[in-house]
């Protein structure tokens, strides 16, 4: 599979991650090596088999339900570039 | 198990310039679960909350944090599926669909897509008595909710609180069996009651516990009925997503403007873009909701953070155990058990509590007359005061003994309502209150007599009116009541009266 500019483009759009134009060509040449290496797992024959999810014979764990975190409104807000009142404050985003 | 037969309602249809129109409605309706803690973190769901004050640091996506399921959630999701006659799914897993926006600090939201928890089952959508839609259910699926963004509170910033970030959701998505706006309206009326009737949701829309996303499209007569034998959407037209509507009025007029709006561009010979839309209501208008649109691409895939959730079907089988009684089932259980009609037993099944408040004023008693007492006195009553069923000044005791009294002939119907009254305010019990106060009926017939030939003597016109035309007799009645204070027995008095006129 060939990624093209405008696909890596779109990617890094999406993901809010600034791309300068001139970058685009090596991200997409990267991006096509990527996938082009995992495709060879295309070439091995898994028919019937179920799909591993895990390497330890394990249980997905479970918490009941209890309050037992929270109350640190300081804390969450202490990386915010601007917070203001107890919100995160940002940029206008309006529909 | 009992069950009502029903028909399904006739197809709405709206007329465009050309032709008639039918409406094709799919729905997807996001119900919080009733739990303390989030899906995913320790963190309170409490609504209303200082703000970012329920946040734990897995909510805000710290680098590191990982979740960790809340069980009762599951639990919650397969209690919601087996109230919907759905297959739960004893494997299913998390996936996360990719989006950015603020009050998402993920950058993801976790969902079920693949393999979600619960999957085929129904709602039997009631629309009036004997008529009523079966809406097939999709699936439902497990999922995080979003945080909150505040406009309002400075020109050029938004304000964010992600209290909500992580609560649990249940999406439960519907097959696009619904033909109208109406039909959609209470196709979110039935769900909400039967998760209330679960206790899985508490169905509260105002606080945003319960919103739904509307797919609308429109189609000519006769392609729907193709759709449903081939299975072939190619047969529909292209719908419209209406997100976000939290209230039944909305969602009426919104599926109306959208439906009309399609026509029209159909008719005028264009296509419609699939597409997501927001309802103005100010404007009585939808339109598009063009970020939504570019961030469509999710770039689903699982989440590594989590294994599959897999459980048991003893675990299924020991919830299914516990299920209460739901709408359907009792409604029927009313209509037949009290001798009801279905729509008074669709009024007082409309809630859990209303349906246990009769319940326990029927039993063992003339089940008709105490529908009459709860819905006509008793609803009435309360919503006069704005007060709900469970905040009831007067008992099921206390109602069932007005209506003991009212069966025995110790009181009449007038003065029962009196009664009701009292004891609605001062509270008592109302064999003691009707004996203190000298409420009793006067069943003494030479009491009544006496009252009668009195109003006699004192009226020769109306007599000798009255015995031309017995119809008149109705006046002496009421004199009589009067004279009596209401307390006279009317079967006696019609007697008494009937037979002195006679003579």
């Amino acid at each position: 599979m060939s990624i093209d500019e405008q696909t890596a483009a779109r990617v890094a759009k999406l993901a809010r991650i600034k791309v300068e134009p001139e970058a685009l060509p090596a991200l997409a040449q990267e991006f096509t090596n990527i996938l082009g290496f995992i495709e060879q797992l295309n070439e091995v024959d898994v028919e019937g088999i179920e799909p591993m999810t895990s390497v330890t014979p394990q249980r997905l764990y479970r918490r009941s339900d209890v309050v037992t975190d929270g109350d640190q409104q300081e804390k969450i807000l202490k990386n915010a570039p601007d917070a203001r009142e107890g919100f995160f404050a940002v940029p206008k985003v309006v529909e | 198990m009992l069950d009502l037969t029903f028909e399904s309602p006739k197809i709405k249809t709206i007329a465009g310039a050309k032709h008639d129109w039918e409406l094709v409605i799919g729905m997807e309706v996001h119900a919080q679960v009733s739990s303390n803690s989030k899906l995913f973190s320790g963190a309170s769901t409490q609504f209303g909350a200082e703000p970012n004050s329920n946040v734990a640091f897995v909510d805000a996506a710290m680098p590191g944090m990982l979740p960790v399921i809340n069980e009762f959630c599951v639990e919650q999701a397969v209690r919601t599926g087996l109230g919907l006659k759905a297959e739960i799914n004893l494997f299913s897993a998390f996936d996360r669909k990719n989006y950015f926006y603020p009050d998402l600090p993920q950058g993801y939201q976790i969902s079920q897509l693949y393999h979600p928890i619960v999957g085929e089952g129904e709602v039997i959508v009631d629309m009036e008595p004997g008529i009523a839609r079966r809406v097939r259910i999709e699936r439902i699926h497990l999922e995080q909710d979003a945080g909150k963004s505040i406009h309002d509170m400075d020109p050029n910033m938004s304000f964010v609180d992600v209290n909500r970030t992580g609560v649990a959701l249940m999406e439960i998505v519907s097959r696009p069996d619904i033909r109208g706006p109406e039909e959609a309206a209470a196709f979110v009326v039935k769900l909400r009651q039967i998760l209330r009737y679960l206790g899985t949701c508490d169905g509260n829309m105002q606080s945003g516990s319960m919103r739904a996303d509307v797919n609308v499209s429109v189609c000519l007569p006769g392609q729907y009925e193709k759709f449903i034998e081939t299975g072939d959407f190619g047969h529909l037209g292209t719908r419209c997503e209406i997100k976000n509507m939290n209230s039944m009025r909305f969602i009426q007029q919104a599926i109306d403007v959208e439906a009309k709006r399609q026509i029209a561009i159909i008719e005028a010979g264009g296509k419609v873009d699939q597409e997501t839309r927001l309802y103005d209501p100010d404007k009585g208008e939808t339109r598009s909701m063009r970020s939504k649109e570019e961030a469509h691409d999710y770039r689903y895939f699982p989440d590594p953070d989590l294994l599959p959730l897999e459980i048991e079907q003893a675990w299924v089988d020991d919830i299914a155990k516990t299920l209460p009684e739901l709408p359907d089932e009792k409604k029927a259980r009313f209509v037949k058990g009290f001798n009801l009609s279905e729509y008074d037993a669709s009024v007082l099944t409309a809630d859990v509590d209303s349906a246990g408040f009769f319940e326990a004023v029927a039993e063992g008693r003339d089940g008709k007359l105490a529908a009459n007492w709860v819905i006509n006195e008793l609803f009435g009553r309360l919503k006069a005061d704005e007060k709900d069923i469970t905040s009831s000044p007067i008992t099921p005791a206390q109602l069932g003994g007005i209506i003991d009294l009212i069966k025995a002939d110790t009181i009449s119907g007038k003065i029962a309502k009196d009664l009701f009254e009292i004891i609605y305010t001062e509270g008592g019990d109302p064999a003691e209150v009707v004996e203190a106060r000298g409420m009793k009926q006067v069943t003494d017939t030479g009491a009544i007599e006496a009252a009668v030939d009195q109003i006699i003597a004192d009226n020769p016109a109306q007599v000798a009116k009255a015995k031309e035309n017995p119809k008149l007799a109705g006046w002496f009645v009421g004199q009589v009541m009067k004279a009596t204070g209401g307390k006279a027995n009317p079967k006696a008095v019609n007697q008494i009266i009937a037979a002195k006129l006679a003579e």
